[in-house]
């Protein structure tokens, strides 16, 4: 995460507005039911339409959910208020939608990298969403042009938070990793299921040039990245388009554009000077949203571990680098509270992260086999009762059977301990046996080795420790 | 039909009409078939209604008298005809706020006050003509033709809520309900002679009404007299899930607190009102005030500075408001549409087509009031406005329980007096706007006649939730003219 991003002298300043549907059980202003995939127009009613005489009532699920994730990101939450954002959209049933502008819920919070990058959280504040428009015929999907348009207004009213972050990232990597570590913020404090692929997660981004230590330079807004690998190309691409147009001395406008996926291109959508005049104001239907600091605390005292503690915690643990892939990817999954649960039961850290990561990326949070069990496992491991080979079939006897007993399923596999005068033996003969094999080896042909820990393995039909007979080797070929 | 009543043997108020139907003393149907024959006789004349619901009103007071012969009691509102401003949903039944643009709208839903009508034993009979949706003062700014004032059908009943105002003034239904966001209810009450209340901001539930200016909407009664205005009060007051701004506590209680009088109570007389009231509606509230003092009431000077920009703030906020809340007519969902080649063109064809002027004039006004740029110098100005005459009133209030002053600035007015000049019509309002600035109660008590032998309304008006003095002074009022 250390490493920089330049292009031609430049770097890249981007911040990420990144919008996130939460996992609310009705709709951010009505009792509809806030759920993705059901049939159009079937999760609606009066104030999800914009009716005439409908009135939004807010839903305290959301505003907690909100604060959760804002206390989780360190921001202060405080008194906030709801204003109209105006515009004329078929897909936005009152012609306005109802946002969080100048007094949000969450301001001033942070989000840490890996590597010592903090990224500066401006504000996260409450939206809701808008229907989902479907443009038939025509070119591209747009409207202009389309025969005729659908509209479902399922999605209307499911509630938001924009969570827009200062313009602290300089690198694609960076972007990635901030997105990736939100994304499994928001799934820990149980905020959103952030999904990009179902749109429950969407990343703008802000995206300018500059030479280092000048000022900013203007900025493009980059919208439609919808996976955390198109948000590195998209600003990487965008960034290098800028720098080529300062390079022959054109100037940057301010505009919105649309990242095409296909092309690995950004495109202008709209400039500044056509943009919406929102005429924002206070929403009138609603009232002054102001926790107390009792409400606060609560909800602070209700949040769980978070990732980056989580994995320092497993790191500790089982004695990996906080880095390491096994950490983050079973913290990512969840999974790293069953492998504190193996450790507590008597088992091997180590070795249940090695086994978690492998064997149960399709088991969640909450695997099948209970930690004792793969405690059980790991200690006959340690013990060298079971070599590396053998666990691993045990293992897959666990996941089949959701669990079970090592030593008895390890005793039925007929896997016998196998004790080091047995191995040396065995290595021993190979050696007699395979005295090409020996010579070549001796000599530092590394190829070699493979026919004698070949030779080894039949002679204990599969069940000796391949590293153990490669140890053997070298020790002998040490002292020979 | 032979063994019914005549109909001078009919209750008309809608305490009578209810303590009699309860007590199996009058028959809701026969209540209501007499309100249906005085609708047959005049509403040719008058135009009070959009939508006249003989079928459904019959169909309901058979219910309730069928309740009452089981030993049911159909609530404190038993078989009182009310009529609704067409502002107000009704499940099933068109509601058009006297727009082209609604053609054809029914409300999958009804609004929180019908359902509470309906509960308290309430019959509808049917949903009135408005100003097109509650801009105006007149009523003539309806897209299906001017409601005529019961008094004298060349004049106007005034507006917005002037079907509502003249239904009652009529003799059409007991109670009516109107919606008032500058006067929509006092002054069309004052112009028919009927008794019309605007309660504080949050004490009725504003769900289902259809919004004119969210921050100033108010649903309120027109009645007969004042104890009938604080019985359809109680039974639509409280508070409401569905209403965020709603106040958190239950119905308001009045009716035990008319007979009180006013001795001790602090009635304002406000020494800097701007001027405008006609001598004969000035002359009433020199009256009024008369009145009060001889009922042992002590009459104050107050001054409430501000209370003059109350007009030009509301003609930035209200239409401010309007514009959005105007915007989802727009031929997508439902109501009328134009086609059209494409989205926007369709937009602005079926908008073109289905507003009238008056609404798209302050559509326009609020639009720009809120642009980048005028923000400031125009909608937040007029905030600050509105704060400042809040803080004016509230300084009033320290001197004084109520205040008094004209409802209208004049009597009714005749058809057309004034459609040609939207600023003489905005004038109507001077006396009634703050109050909705403000969210404080107020209402217009009818006290005497003036010009013409016309109807004058005095305005009686009161802190946040202080209805309870507010109508303890009208009663005082209406008992004094009735001496």
């Amino acid at each position: 995460m250390n490493e920089t991003w330049t292009f031609n002298g430049y770097e890249m300043v981007v911040g990420l507005e990144v919008h996130v549907e939460l996992a609310t059980r009705t709709k951010l202003f009505s009792a509809s039911p806030n759920r993705f995939g059901d049939e159009p127009n079937t999760n609606i009613d009066p104030v999800t339409l914009g009716l005439p005489g409908a009135l939004p009532v807010l839903n305290r699920q959301a505003v907690e959910l909100a604060m959760r994730l804002g206390l989780a990101l360190d921001c202060t939450v405080q008194r906030s208020t709801f204003a109209r954002k105006n515009y004329f959209y078929p897909d936005m049933p009152k012609a306005y939608q109802i946002s969080q502008y100048d007094e949000p819920i969450c301001v001033d919070g942070w989000l840490d990298l890996p590597g010592s990058i903090r990224v500066g959280i401006e504000r996260a504040h409450l939206e809701e969403d808008t229907g989902k428009s479907t443009h038939v015929g025509g070119s591209g999907g747009r409207i202009h042009g389309s025969d005729f348009s659908l509209i479902d207004f399922n999605r209307a009213g499911v509630p938001l938070v924009e969570i827009v972050s200062r313009p602290d990232i300089r690198t694609p990597d960076q972007a990635k990793a901030y997105v990736g570590e939100l994304r499994a913020i928001l799934v820990a404090v149980g905020a959103s299921d952030a999904k990009m692929e179902e749109g429950s997660m969407r990343v703008d981004a802000n995206v300018s040039v500059r030479l280092p230590g000048a000022e900013f330079g203007t900025r493009c807004e980059i919208k439609n990245v919808n996976s955390v690998r198109s948000v590195g190309r998209a600003i990487e691409y965008e960034a290098q388009r800028q720098v080529g147009m300062l390079e022959a001395g054109e100037v940057i406008r301010q505009e919105t554009r649309h990242w095409d996926e296909n092309d690995g291109r950004t495109h202008t959508l709209r400039s500044k000077e056509d943009a919406d005049d929102y005429r924002y104001f206070q929403e009138p239907d609603l009232v002054v949203v102001d926790p107390d600091a009792e409400w606060i605390e609560r909800v602070r005292a209700g949040l769980p571990m978070l990732p980056a503690a989580r994995r320092a915690r497993l790191a500790e643990v089982t004695g990996q680098a906080l880095d390491a892939e096994a950490i983050l990817v079973v913290t990512e999954r969840g999974q790293d509270a069953y492998v504190l649960a193996v450790a507590n039961a008597g088992g091997d850290a180590g070795r249940a992260l090695v086994h978690v990561k492998e064997a149960f990326a399709e088991q969640g949070d909450a695997p099948i086999v209970p930690a004792a069990d793969l405690a059980g496992l790991t200690r006959l491991e340690v013990d060298g009762k079971l070599t590396a080979t053998q666990a691993k079939q045990v293992l897959a006897e666990f996941v089949t059977n959701g669990g079970g007993d090592a030593e008895t399923i390890a005793a039925a596999k007929g896997f016998e301990a196998m004790d080091t005068g047995e191995l040396e033996s065995m290595v021993d003969d190979a050696i007699e046996s395979q005295p090409d094999a020996w010579a070549k080896f001796c000599a530092g042909e590394g190829k070699a080795m493979g026919a004698l820990v070949g030779a080894v393995m039949k002679a204990s039909k599969g069940q000796a420790d391949g590293k153990a007979v490669s140890a053997l080797l070298e020790q002998r070929r040490a002292v020979a | 039909m032979s063994d019914s009543p005549s109909a001078a043997e009919l209750p008309t108020s809608v305490g009578d009409i209810a303590w009699s139907v309860r007590n199996n003393i009058t028959s809701a149907a026969d209540v209501l078939e007499r309100h249906l024959a005085t609708i047959d006789e005049r509403e040719g004349d008058i135009h009070a209604f959009n939508l006249v619901l003989a079928d459904e009103a019959r169909a309901r007071a058979a219910e309730i008298d069928d309740a009452v012969t089981v030993g049911r009691d159909p609530g404190p509102l038993a078989g009182v005809p009310i009529a609704l401003k067409d502002n107000l949903c009704t499940q099933g039944i068109p509601t058009t706020c006297s727009s082209k643009i609604l053609d054809g709208w029914r409300p999958p839903y009804d609004a929180t006050v019908v359902t509470r009508l309906r509960d308290a034993g309430a019959i509808v009979v049917g949903k009135t003509n408005l100003d097109e949706f509650a801009m105006g003062s007149s009523t003539e700014n309806s897209a299906f033709g001017a409601t005529r004032n019961p008094h004298d059908i060349s004049r106007v009943p005034g507006g917005s809520s002037g079907g509502s105002a003249a239904a009652v003034a009529a003799g059409f239904a007991a109670a009516s309900l109107g919606s008032d966001t500058g006067g929509s209810i006092r002054q069309p009450a004052a112009l028919c002679g009927v008794v019309g209340v605007k309660p504080t901001y949050g004490a009725v539930s504003r769900y289902g009404l259809v919004a004119f200016a969210s921050s100033l909407d108010q649903i309120g009664p027109f009645t007969h007299d004042v104890a009938d205005a604080a019985l359809v009060l109680e039974a639509i007051s409280g508070h409401d899930q569905m209403d965020s701004t709603s106040i958190r506590q239950g119905p308001l209680h009045l009716s035990r607190q008319l007979d009180m009088g006013v001795a001790g109570l602090r009635v304002g007389r406000i020494t800097d009102l701007p001027e405008g009231a006609s001598p004969d509606v000035a002359a009433r509230l020199d009256e009024a005030f008369d009145a009060l003092r001889d009922a042992g009431a002590e009459i104050v000077d107050v001054e409430v500075p501000a209370f003059g920009y109350g007009l030009t703030a509301y003609y930035l906020i209200a239409p401010a408001e309007a514009s959005s809340n105007l915007a989802r007519y727009d031929g997508v969902r439902f109501g009328h549409r134009v086609e059209a080649p494409d989205t926007n063109a369709m937009y602005m064809a079926t908008r073109t087509d289905g507003f009238g002027a008056e609404v798209k004039r302050r559509i326009m006004l609020g639009t720009y009031a809120l642009s980048a740029g005028y923000y400031d110098a125009y909608y937040g100005r007029a905030l600050r406005v509105r704060r400042r005459i809040a803080a004016d009133f509230a300084a009033a209030y320290e001197r004084a329980d109520v205040l008094l002053t004209p409802a209208s600035p004049t009597v009714a007015f005749h058809l057309g007096d004034k459609t040609s000049d939207p600023m003489s019509m905005y004038l109507c309002d001077t006396y009634t706007i703050p109050s909705n600035l403000t969210g404080d109660p107020a209402l217009s008590v009818p006290f005497g006649t003036g010009d013409d032998g016309l109807p004058v309304g005095v305005q009686v008006l009161a802190p946040a939730l202080e209805e309870s003095r507010m109508f303890r002074t009208a009663a005082e009022l209406e008992r004094r003219v009735r001496k």
